[in-house]
């Protein structure tokens, strides 16, 4: 049976892409080593757009505006420039509202493309530009641990990573934290209150990372203006016991934390990085994984959802769950040697 | 090649949903096409495969191993048209997975074009994120800027009956082309116009090039009083399948399989319906419900007339993050036999959003799972309601209209722990008025039937004969104004061999006449006060009523429509206990 598959390994070799919404100019070169927060890349696009109706306002047919337009596409405008005009002796004006780039002249109306802005690409994940996709953006491999979490808010940054919790459990409130943590990467158990996530914005932090968070917070947590990683679900649940274990043997260290939110189709996913030195390319990860015996799983529903343990062994057939269904299931020996029989679909290889 | 199913023998489908993706074989057996076997595997349109390919092959490897026949080569090509050795003589599949299509919804007056159109959107798997009609407020710039931010999937465009309004349609064609000028050519969203047909030239002229796929269907509105949806279902369908052969690997492969006949599972399943019930002629509806993990999809047909609705944000899988925006919290633990805080409902619908293939193992998460199930069922019959053709005759407004009889499918009804939790689930969330049939599709056939019908119109009636559907219940549910505890029937269920069972039915009680699988009887029910069961206020037919025995036999459902709680919380959680102990447990 297929597997679900999350990464959390001390070290690993991952190539991920990185790609604007819209074409541009790559400004990478293949091989260069980037830091997560390069700009590899960038687009520049109006993010507004303004019809002006000349024939309406000069009232006049369409057909007949193409003599009185006074810009071509691509031609860019300042506010207030006139870039058509009637006839007479006083002639009606349209006047350009803002500064912009003219797009489209047809039917009598002209197309502005205003507001330009430009997007700037990070690379989003330290390591080496191993491809450039023209236009788009480039293909990043990073050495080092990979934590991949379940939920983010689409944001990237790099800090020192602070464990401000003593076991997986702790919760964390606004009274653990001061401002000697400003910069840096914060690790907890839980979050429930928004006063929380609020104080850390206030310091500011460059990142959170939770084992789980409130569902109740997850309209604000979008918004904060750092990252936000949750690594178990959503539930006050620990953060599981082998994220716990590589964040705190790396506390201090300087890491990556990409909140890009989980995209089953995509694969895109929330990630940690944290760069080691090597001396040769470790493995890359095993992305498709079927059922097998000795494998480490995570489970993923109750009981004992969140925890860690290995799969001992296949059971033939269907296999009756205290909920009464009847599933495909497995032996898992938990952390703490309890064996249980857990349906296949609610475990998660780690690997 | 694909042969024709017409003169074919052996059938093989392929139906993939969100979580599973099923392989599904029939074939003749003494005569009669009949239902074979299934082999189900995950389904796995998601990262890291990102193509359906690897779930339809494990599926049809399973259903290999359980039939013993080869279907597929090892180059993992099928086996068509059937050779001595194995194979299959024909293919249909039909397609669920993958998120709701972002959808933009163009047209002129908000209760006619707008309206249909909105109906149009609802028989597919879309989320309509943006509507442009005429009186829209906004500058046309700013309903481009809201199409370019949005990117959506797929627009839909009515408006304008046959030789009707043209400027103001083609104001909103404009709008909508530039808006697909100004995205990348390859997020460009696929267009389907359903408007005034003297229009179509220019729609082509105009969006030809600046579109991923320009489908063109008759006028939803020909004209103000006539609604005709059923050509642009059918060229929905064709642009859904096309979408998705765009978004997701191995749906070329699988299409090509079907010789260009893929078809979104909802499509096939109201196919079906409406099928059966031109073939049954019967002089109620017909209705049919799947509660998939991609959508709660609903199809009632009226001779026909069918009512369709496909609501993604009803589904049990992904979708569930988002359910408490449509659904109450209260109204969903309502059904819970057990105090649960709505803090733990919350973390239940986003940990299962994150992993909508997991199951319920504890008998907690089983009641949170079937309490969804229940509700969600609820408010998609109550929203396709809407829909339902106004001549149709209920038992009072607001109550559903009967029907006969009500086929279901989806796992969390066909693979419930006991029957009798498939059946509450069922009666609570439809809450079903007169006398009905209740048939479990165990084994997900009603997308391969649907997918098969309109080429092959016996295979459908041979197979939904043969047994491979699962006669849950007959239920009687009247319609009345009581007091608790008053009686409402008195029954009398006469059985072939002469038994008689009598029963006295009182207001606000679920109540069980075992009547096997196999066994037939005429059920006599005498109505009291007023009560309804489709005959007319306190008729009934005096001959009694013919009945065939199901696995929960004839329940009687007097539990009032629609159901009402009692403010005391454990009353009502005594009750729920009660009535599941009623059906078995």
């Amino acid at each position: 049976m297929l597997a679900l598959v999350t990464h959390i390994l001390p070290l690993t070799s991952v190539r991920r892409e990185r790609l604007m919404p819209v074409p541009g100019r790559v400004i990478a070169r293949l091989d260069q080593k980037v830091s997560s927060l390069d700009v590899v890349a960038e687009a520049r696009f109006g993010q507004e757009h303004v019809l002006l109706d000349v024939a309406r306002t000069l009232r006049v047919p369409p057909d007949e505006t193409k003599t009185m337009m006074l810009c071509k596409p691509g031609d860019t405008v300042t506010k207030g420039q006139v870039v058509a005009q009637g006839r007479g002796l006083v002639p009606q004006r349209v006047r350009a509202p803002g500064v912009g780039r003219v797009l489209l002249i047809g039917g009598g109306q002209i197309l502005l493309e205003t507001g330009e802005t430009t997007f700037e690409l990070q690379a989003g994940i330290p390591g080496t530009v191993t491809r450039v996709i023209p236009e788009r953006g480039i293909e990043v491999t990073f050495i080092g641990a990979l934590i991949q979490g379940i939920w983010g808010n689409g944001r990237v940054d790099t800090g020192m990573l602070l464990p401000l919790l003593n076991n997986p459990a702790d919760v964390l409130t606004s009274k653990h934290m001061d401002v000697s943590q400003r910069g840096s990467i914060i690790l907890s158990g839980h979050c429930s209150d928004l006063a929380t996530l609020e104080t850390a914005a206030e310091l500011p932090v460059r990142g959170l990372i939770l084992g789980s968070l409130s569902p109740a917070l997850l309209p604000q947590a979008a918004l904060m203006s750092y990252p936000i990683v949750v690594v178990d679900g959503f539930a006050h649940r620990p953060i599981n016991s082998a994220a716990f274990k590589l964040f705190t043997t790396n506390a201090k260290r300087e890491i990556t934390i990409n909140s890009e939110p989980l995209d089953r189709y995509s694969g895109a996913r929330p990630e940690i990085f944290i760069p080691l030195p090597v001396t040769q390319e470790p493995p890359s990860t095993r992305d498709v994984e079927t059922f097998a015996p000795d494998q480490r799983v995570r489970l993923l529903r109750n009981p004992n959802a969140g925890e860690i343990g290995t799969l001992v062994s296949l059971r033939s057939g269907l296999t009756v769950m205290p909920s009464g269904l009847r599933v495909p299931a497995g032996d898992v020996k938990l952390e703490t040697g309890e064996q249980l029989i857990v349906p296949l679909a609610n475990l998660e290889v780690l690997g | 090649m694909p042969a024709s199913l017409v003169d074919a023998d052996s059938l093989l489908t392929i139906d993939v949903g969100t979580v599973t993706t099923r392989a599904t074989l029939f074939d003749v057996v003494e005569g009669n096409y009949r239902f074979i076997a299934t082999g189900q595997a995950p389904t796995s349109a998601t990262a890291p495969y990102k193509d359906i390919s690897e779930g339809v092959h494990q599926a049809i490897e399973n259903l290999q191993s359980i039939t013993g026949r080869k279907i597929m080569g090892d180059d993992h090509r099928l086996i068509m048209p059937a050779q001595e050795n194995g194979g299959v003589d024909s293919f249909a599949a039909t397609l669920s997975a993958g998120p709701a299509l972002k959808t933009a919804l163009v047209g002129l007056l908000s209760d006619v074009s707008l309206e249909s159109v909105q109906r149009l959107a609802r028989t597919t798997y879309a989320r309509v994120l943006e509507t442009i009609g005429m009186n829209d407020q906004r500058r046309p710039d700013e309903q481009i800027d809201s199409l370019t931010r949005l990117r959506p999937d797929l627009v839909l465009i009515a408006g304008g009956t046959d030789e009707g309004a043209t400027r103001s349609v083609e104001r909103l064609i404009e709008t909508v082309g530039l808006a697909c000028y100004l995205m990348p050519a390859d997020k460009r969203p696929a267009l389907l116009f359903a408007g005034n047909a003297s229009m179509t030239p220019k729609v082509k002229s105009n969006l030809q090039g600046l579109v991923s796929a320009l489908t063109v269907s008759p006028n939803l509105r020909p004209s103000l009083e006539i609604e005709n949806l059923q050509p642009a279902q059918h060229s929905l369908a064709e642009v859904f399948t096309q979408i998705r052969r765009g978004q997701m690997g191995g749906v070329d492969e699988l299409n090509s399989w079907a010789g260009g006949t893929l078809t979104p599972t909802a499509y096939a399943e109201s196919r079906i319906i409406r099928f059966l019930s031109q073939v049954y002629d019967s002089s109620k509806g017909i209705l049919g419900v799947d509660l998939g993990a991609s959508a709660a999809t609903v199809a009632a047909a009226f001779g026909t007339e069918l009512t369709m609705g496909v609501y993604p944000q009803l589904g049990l899988g992904e979708g569930l993050a988002g359910l408490l925006r449509y659904v109450p919290p209260e109204d969903i633990l309502r059904w819970i036999p057990a105090e649960l805080p709505a803090e733990t409902l919350r973390d239940y619908l986003y940990q299962k959003s994150i992993y909508p293939a997991t199951v319920p193992a504890t008998v907690e998460d089983l009641a949170i799972e079937q309490a969804i199930a229940r509700q969600s069922l609820h408010v998609a019959i109550n929203s396709a309601a809407k829909d339902f053709p106004a001549r149709i005759s209920r038992p009072a407004p607001g109550l559903m209209p009967y029907f006969e009889p009500i086929l279901a499918a989806g796992s969390v009804l066909t693979r419930a722990p006991t029957l009798g939790q498939s059946l509450l689930i069922l009666l609570d969330g439809i809450q079903p008025a007169g006398i009905t049939t209740l048939i479990l599709d165990q084994n997900n056939l009603l997308p391969a039937l649907g997918a098969a019908a309109s080429r092959n119109a016996i295979l459908p009636i041979q197979v939904l004969e043969s047994g491979a559907f699962l006669g849950l219940a007959t239920v009687v549910a009247p319609c009345v104004n009581a007091r608790y505890g008053t009686p409402v029937l008195r029954l009398r269920l006469l059985s072939q061999n002469g038994n008689e069972t009598r029963l006295e039915v009182k207001y606000g009680s679920l109540e069980v006449l075992p009547l096997p699988p196999g066994e037939s009887a005429r059920l006599f029910i005498q109505p009291l006060h007023h009560a309804e069961i489709g005959f007319g206020p306190g008729r009934t037919r005096e001959d009694g009523i013919p009945v065939t025995g199901t696995m929960m036999g004839i329940v009687i459902d007097a539990r009032g429509r629609p159901i009402m709680f009692s403010g005391d919380a454990a009353r009502r959680r005594e009750l729920l206990k009660k009535w599941l102990w009623t059906v078995g447990g």
